[in-house]
């Protein structure tokens, strides 16, 4: 039986006005640390979503390219073979897990992902006043000592699934909206069952538009990101 | 044989001498050695409770000088068994006074060595969920992971190193448990298993120890190609390379002589041990370490050259940081001091001497922990996307365990040389089964 749902997403790089919202929304959603200065810049923020900066041409014929980058939801994921305690996993929505408290932080794992879309948590998290009241229930904390990463919010997944059980329907598409694709203004990202050949994110896979990140990999990401073909 | 003139009763006396009581020299330096010893673990402990982030590493260079010690240590400890079983094994007679030496190497830089694991988990106190043991949850870890061929490569390399020193150690103790009293007694007497030195004792003994070497040759070999596959299984720029298990193997190999060469020189001075570590001992293993500074010469340049000729833009990146970029010092002082340095110093026959040789290994020491930190830093440095490069710089907790690990290993093995007679006597007797 092949699993009901396989979660994917396509980011439209030709709207993307690299204005951060996704960030900042993926913060608050999924607890997130926030860095001091200090530590940001040693290289210690974790920000579960980024937006990479491409510069095409010299000044002052430039253009820039914003890519939102996230765990790019690996089919062949490099990082999960080489975890020694299996806290990384493929679940059977082809999501990557990460189970912080199995996690015992080799961080072998951050070393072996292409697109180093994996944070790790160098001490306990602490948050400046009143940040801490903030909180998302639905989403653990992670401790001091354990590896980190963007989960296509998985606990908006949960409860979704769990709302349709409760009203004895199926999800329909566009339900489910990560935190990211739910905040950004310019409707860049669209999430969805890429199992729906009828889901909009299927079709945008489809669209002759996607390409996937460092494709020639073989990693088979399930984040498409969608481009004017020149 | 040089030594065979000397009478057996004097190499017993010279040899035992060093066990007895303990100089002023000798406590001082015991007791300066521990105590850079316990500062590592101090910071260690600092590390544990503060959190991992107290080291220098961070995203994206996860591994940084942990890791680095960790294939150094291991590396290191290639000089006793492999060497010594190598040696064994083609019964070169040289090796008599050479081989507890090196063997005693092995077992503690193991034991260093095999702690950088630990020492690096964000969760050390966890460590033991990478043990395949019986578990309510049903948990068990992944072998797929090559940190998991880790643990059991070097828990079974320990395991066998251990024996290997033990075994040829055995007909020594007995000898001490004649002479010996108090503590020592106890201690020598219940090692020496009961041995009497009958035939059959002394053919069991042979027979054990011939098939050791044999095992721990293998073992050897297989524990640092799997410390390189711990690299060449990631799809990193520059790790994943099929030439590392066998560099790996000759780095090791060639890092080993080096601390054997420094260990057997300072034991020569300090226990004076003249007529026992004559200069054509260090005239073979200088000529080993000549050999084997071209073959790690032949692999790096094997290694470098695919790199450049496929010239792939990520490769590229590494390749240009460590040959002439922010690397570069770093790079062409371990050519200079693995290469430059033993091939003047040892290749030119009028130059080789116990001093040269020694020059050479401490250079090739530095080299060789080089050699591990430009594996491991640059490809880290810059992964694949270039938004997420980042620099590494140790802090002061990852130094101090890095010195305390070099202190704690001479400790260790300044009290291994009072227990035990650091030189085999027993391989000088006349009459020892091996020499008939």
């Amino acid at each position: 039986m092949s699993p009901e749902h396989r979660w994917g997403m396509a980011i439209d790089l030709d709207r993307c006005t690299g204005c951060q919202a996704c960030v900042a929304a993926c913060h608050a959603e999924n607890n997130l640390q926030v860095s001091d200065p200090a530590s940001a810049a040693k290289g210690r923020a974790i920000h579960w979503i980024r937006v990479d900066r491409y510069y095409e041409g010299e000044f002052p014929e430039i253009r820039v390219k914003y890519r939102p980058v996230l765990c790019q939801q690996c089919d062949e994921a490099p990082c999960e073979p080489v975890c020694p305690v299996y806290a990384t996993y493929h679940n059977d929505e082809g999501l990557n897990v990460q189970v912080y408290n199995r996690c015992v932080g080799t961080r072998y794992c951050g070393n072996n992902c292409p697109y180093s879309v994996r944070f790790f948590n160098w001490f306990d998290p602490v948050w400046a006043e009143p940040l801490q009241l903030q909180h998302n229930p639905d989403v653990s904390i992670r401790e001091g000592g354990v590896m980190e990463k963007c989960t296509f919010c998985i606990q908006r997944i949960s409860r979704a699934k769990d709302e349709a059980r409760t009203d004895h329907r199926v999800l329909s598409d566009g339900e489910i909206q990560p935190a990211c694709v739910q905040s950004c203004p310019a409707e860049a990202m669209t999430f969805g069952d890429l199992n729906n050949p009828e889901s909009k994110v299927s079709q945008l896979a489809e669209s002759g538009r996607a390409t996937q990140l460092l494709e020639d990999l073989g990693t088979k990401p399930k984040v498409f990101y969608l481009e004017r073909v020149k | 044989m040089a030594h065979a003139t000397i009478p057996y009763q004097q190499v017993r006396n010279d040899l035992w001498r060093p066990l007895a009581g303990a100089s002023k020299h000798y406590t001082l330096t015991l007791a300066l050695l521990s105590a850079v010893a316990l500062w590592g673990l101090i910071a260690w402990g600092y590390q544990i409770h503060v959190g991992i982030g107290v080291a220098g590493i961070q995203r994206p260079v996860f591994w940084g000088f942990y890791l680095v010690d960790f294939v150094f240590w291991i590396g290191i400890s290639h000089a006793g068994t492999l060497i010594s079983a190598i040696l064994r094994l083609t019964d070169a007679d040289w090796r008599k006074p050479v081989t507890r030496a090196a063997e005693a190497i092995t077992v503690f830089a193991l034991m260093i060595g095999g702690l950088f694991p630990l020492i690096h988990l964000g969760r050390a106190w966890l460590f033991y969920w990478l043990f395949p043991y019986p578990n309510s949850r049903l948990l068990w870890p992944n072998y797929r992971s090559p940190l998991m061929w880790d643990v059991t490569a070097i828990s079974t390399y320990l395991t066998g190193s251990v024996i290997f020193l033990y075994l040829p150690l055995i007909p020594d103790v007995a000898q001490l448990a004649e002479r010996a009293t108090g503590w020592r007694l106890r201690i020598y007497k219940w090692l020496a298993l009961g041995w009497t030195g009958s035939d059959r004792e002394w053919h069991a003994l042979e027979r054990a120890m011939k098939l050791m070497a044999g095992i721990i040759l293998a073992v050897a070999v297989s524990v640092h190609s799997v410390v390189a596959w711990d690299f060449s299984m990631a799809i990193a720029p520059m790790w994943h390379s099929t030439i590392f298990a066998p560099y790996f193997v000759v780095g090791a190999i060639f890092s080993g002589l080096a601390g054997l060469i420094v260990a057997l020189i300072i034991i020569r001075r300090a226990l004076h041990l003249e007529r026992y570590l004559l200069p054509h001992h260090f005239q073979n293993l200088a000529k080993l370490l000549l050999l084997m500074s071209l073959l790690w010469l032949y692999f790096t340049f094997a290694e470098n050259l695919t790199v450049w000729y496929g010239n792939e833009p990520k490769e590229m990146n590494v390749f240009g940081a460590r040959l002439r970029g922010r690397f570069a010092p770093e790079f062409w002082l371990m050519v200079f001091v693995n290469f430059v340095v033993p091939f003047v110093l040892l290749g030119i026959r009028r130059l080789r001497s116990i001093t040269t040789a020694t020059i050479a290994s401490v250079g090739v020491l530095l080299g060789m922990w080089l050699e591990r930190y430009l594996i491991i830093v640059p490809t880290l440095s810059l992964p694949r996307l270039t938004s997420a490069w980042g620099r590494y710089s140790p802090s002061w907790v990852e130094i101090s365990i890095t010195a305390a690990t070099f202190a704690a290993m001479a400790a260790l093995y300044l009290v291994f040389a009072k227990l035990f007679p650091i030189v085999s006597i027993w391989e000088f007797e006349p009459h020892a089964p091996e020499d008939e």
